[in-house]
């Protein structure tokens, strides 16, 4: 077995580890950390049914960002949702045979890339010219978008300019997940692309694409407002006011 | 005015622009620092410790495990921007530490950099900073030029709210010894004598009986403010600002009317005689507890049977969000009526029910807009469903007077601007903070005056009230614009002579 089949082999199987544990511990911590006040932004639902249309609200339409401002709101649509449909084109290379779904996301799949580095550019762009934004980003803010759109350059190239050989790689791919390992297609873009996404996977618990899972626990979206009918109470508030003092004989 | 302003009002903007940044145009010493005394009356080391660093990031370690809200909205913010031109403070003075998600980023870049990995391996690349002198300082200065109003959290995808984050870095700081004169003298004052402005019993009752006789002197009939009147149905906890401070004690007197003509017995308390709990302000759940025990404790003394709050914006979001949950359950007080209730709730059922003749054209000489307090409007609700705390205020104005108009849909509801002095900032030492802060505000008021005629602003919390009598006249209007909801009540009421 080659040097790069090795290579991309285990780095496969470090990166999906790092990104596995390392989600599940934050999301871990941010569901065992207690939320000892109620805090939603008002006006809030009042039933756990209206919360979950809420939260909902905010993870697919994105909407307290289109209230804030359209052009990010537009750009961060455009990305995240060809993201998705993307993502989901690229399910056949790890299943056999293809789902039918699948086959049929395909051609959306292959034009939303494009979609998708358009996103990223306007991104990019207010980020360099919004005198705003360029004074709260960090070097990682930008290398993060570059990482993405590298992703989805690279990702764009083998599928229309260089032509990977895909059935090789989809062998490669399914045999680094069924432990019977296959050679690797060596060509540059491919290895680029893929040491791209590696990378995402290791960086995405350690980043700010946390808010991902964060959306969900963010306690100003995901609270109920009923804090009048029904008592709200840490543990750790209970421990230090609401015991009764230690007996001593 | 006492002392000459030495900074410029902001000029109206003939529409609104995104601001161009002035880095350091906010930076500064901040508000005055507590002095031990008080201090060491929260339970605070009284001034600035040798090993400040270490605790300071042992308290950082200790909100994060307690806090989830803390944790997540430190992770999750992804720098899009969304937050940038939604804070007063940044219209106002253009400072871009005062953009949400800058202020923010004074305390996330300490948490990266001892609370994460990417900020111990590669702090230059993701923004992370040691914690320096330097870095305390501007905590202290940035982070009480937030009012908590929870703007920004409004419009973050997230819903990551600053105020959350600048009360646990208040915390932080009370914790190492630098806590804020303004507050934590305040706090202590509560715990000396009950209330903020350290009003003494006999005082109390003076200012109430002589409020007893100018209402009968006005319209003849016997209007009562009770306090510590054993086995009244109402516990009345309003701030003591409504005691004597103008325009809330019209309100005051309002409220008093209300209850006369409802026939519904209340008293006050001399022991709970304040509404306000500025410990929110701190972030510190243990004073906040603490200040909320009075009043329960004054509930069950008195033996009502309900708790009504007066016109307090804070004060609100402490009583509606957390009273229950900080010195819950209130097993023993009327189950058939909201626990607590707001002042406005109950004006608003006695209109419903027609049990209060109102008069509007009394208030034939106004033309009333209203201005949303923050914390009334993101942190709380009234009556029974979503945004009652919208609605609920405006029809009882409405049922007071004839001529209402609202301000901007972009500046009301719960896309309010503060006042500019909310959150622990109602301090002479932050003048130049306050002016500025209420930009947006009476940008919005100039609006309906200019459009509608309108000659007033009622609001329901005593800094609102308190803030704009003294910026009102930076922006060219008068200091008595502003007034109580419930003076507009007063002030309609039809008071029934012959009592049975």
């Amino acid at each position: 077995m080659g040097f790069w089949t090795t290579f991309y082999a285990l780095s496969f199987y470090t990166a999906t580890l790092i990104l596995v544990l390392g989600l599940a511990y934050k999301i871990y911590q941010y569901a065992k950390t207690p939320a000892p006040l109620k805090v939603p932004t008002m006006p809030a639902p009042l039933t756990t049914g209206g919360v979950v249309v809420r939260v909902l609200m905010e993870v697919v339409l994105f909407q307290s960002l289109f209230r804030s401002n359209k052009w990010i709101w537009l750009f961060a649509m455009l990305f995240h949702a060809a993201l998705w449909v993307v993502l989901l084109r690229h399910l056949r290379y790890f299943i056999e045979p293809v789902w039918f779904w699948v086959v049929l996301v395909q051609p959306f799949g292959k034009y939303g890339s494009f979609v998708m580095l358009f996103g990223l550019l306007g991104l990019l762009v207010r980020r360099l010219f919004v005198e705003r934004i360029r004074y709260i980003s960090s070097p990682s803010d930008y290398l993060m978008l570059i990482l993405l759109l590298v992703i989805g350059g690279s990702g764009v190239m083998v599928s229309f300019v260089t032509h990977t050989d895909i059935v090789h790689f989809k062998a490669f791919m399914l045999g680094v997940m069924y432990f019977d390992w296959q050679p690797i297609p060596t060509d540059s873009i491919l290895l680029v692309h893929l040491t791209a996404v590696i990378l995402l996977m290791i960086i995405f618990p350690f980043s700010k694409l946390l808010h991902a899972p964060g959306v969900f626990f963010s306690p100003s979206r995901n609270q109920v407002d009923n804090a009048r009918e029904k008592r709200h109470v840490a543990p750790w508030a209970i421990k230090q006011f609401e015991s009764p003092p230690p007996v001593v004989d | 005015m006492a002392a000459k302003a030495n900074f410029e009002t902001p000029a109206f903007r003939p529409y609104p622009v995104i601001p161009i940044l002035k880095p350091g145009a906010m930076k500064g010493n901040g508000p005055f620092v507590a002095k031990p005394p008080m201090q060491e009356a929260l339970g605070f080391p009284g001034e600035l410790i040798d090993n400040w660093h270490d605790v300071a990031i042992e308290k950082m370690g200790e909100l994060l495990k307690k806090y989830r809200s803390l944790r997540v909205y430190l992770d999750a913010c992804v720098k899009c921007g969304a937050c940038t031109d939604k804070c007063h403070y940044m219209i106002g003075t253009f400072d871009p530490k005062n953009m949400p998600v800058a202020r923010q980023d004074l305390l996330r870049q300490v948490y990266r950099r001892y609370f994460t990995l990417a900020g111990k391996w590669f702090p230059k690349l993701v923004g992370a900073k040691d914690l320096t002198r330097e870095v305390l300082d501007d905590w202290y200065n940035y982070f009480h030029q937030c009012s908590q109003c929870r703007r920004c959290s409004v419009f973050c995808p997230y819903g990551i709210d600053t105020a959350d984050i600048s009360m646990a870095a208040r915390e932080i700081l009370d914790s190492v010894g630098k806590g804020q004169k303004y507050c934590n003298e305040i706090i202590a004052k509560v715990y000396k004598i009950g209330n903020n402005l350290g009003l003494p019993e006999p005082a109390l009752r003076d200012t109430l009986e002589g409020l007893e006789e100018d209402i009968k002197d006005e319209t003849g009939v016997d209007v009562r403010l009770p306090v510590d009147e054993e086995g009244a149905e109402v516990l009345v906890i309003t701030p003591s600002a409504d005691f004597f401070a103008e325009p809330h004690i019209d309100g005051l007197i309002g409220y008093a009317k209300v209850f006369h003509q409802a026939g519904i017995s209340w008293t006050l308390s001399s022991s709970a005689s304040e509404a306000a709990n500025f410990s929110m302000f701190i972030g510190s759940y243990e004073n906040m507890r603490r200040v909320a025990l009075r009043i329960r404790e004054a509930a069950i003394n008195l033996k009502v049977k309900r708790i009504i709050f007066g016109e307090c914006g804070h004060a609100w979001r402490v009583a509606y969000s957390f009273l229950n949950t900080l010195v819950g359950p209130f097993d023993f007080l009327d189950q058939r009526y909201p626990i607590p209730q707001h002042i406005c709730e109950f004006t608003y059922d006695l209109i419903q029910k027609g049990a209060l003749k109102l008069d509007k054209s009394a208030n034939d000489h106004r033309r009333v807009t209203f201005h949303d307090s923050c914390n009334v409007a993101r942190a709380s609700r009234m009556g029974d469903m979503p945004g009652g705390q919208f609605i609920i205020p405006r029809e009882v104005i409405k049922a007071s007077c004839n001529h209402f108009y609202d301000m901007p849909a972009d500046t009301i509801h719960d896309q309010t601007y503060c006042c500019g002095g909310g959150g622990g900032l109602l301090t002479d030492d932050l003048m130049e903070l306050r002016v500025k802060g209420a930009l947006p505000r009476m940008e919005a008021l100039k609006h309906v005056v200019d459009n509608y005629g309108v000659t007033h602003m009622a609001a329901i919390c005593a800094i609102c009230k308190t803030q704009f009598a003294k910026v009102l006249p930076y922006y060219g209007f008068e200091m008595d614009q502003i007034i109580s909801v419930h003076q507009l009540v007063s002030d309609a009421i039809v008071l029934s002579v012959d009592e049975i």
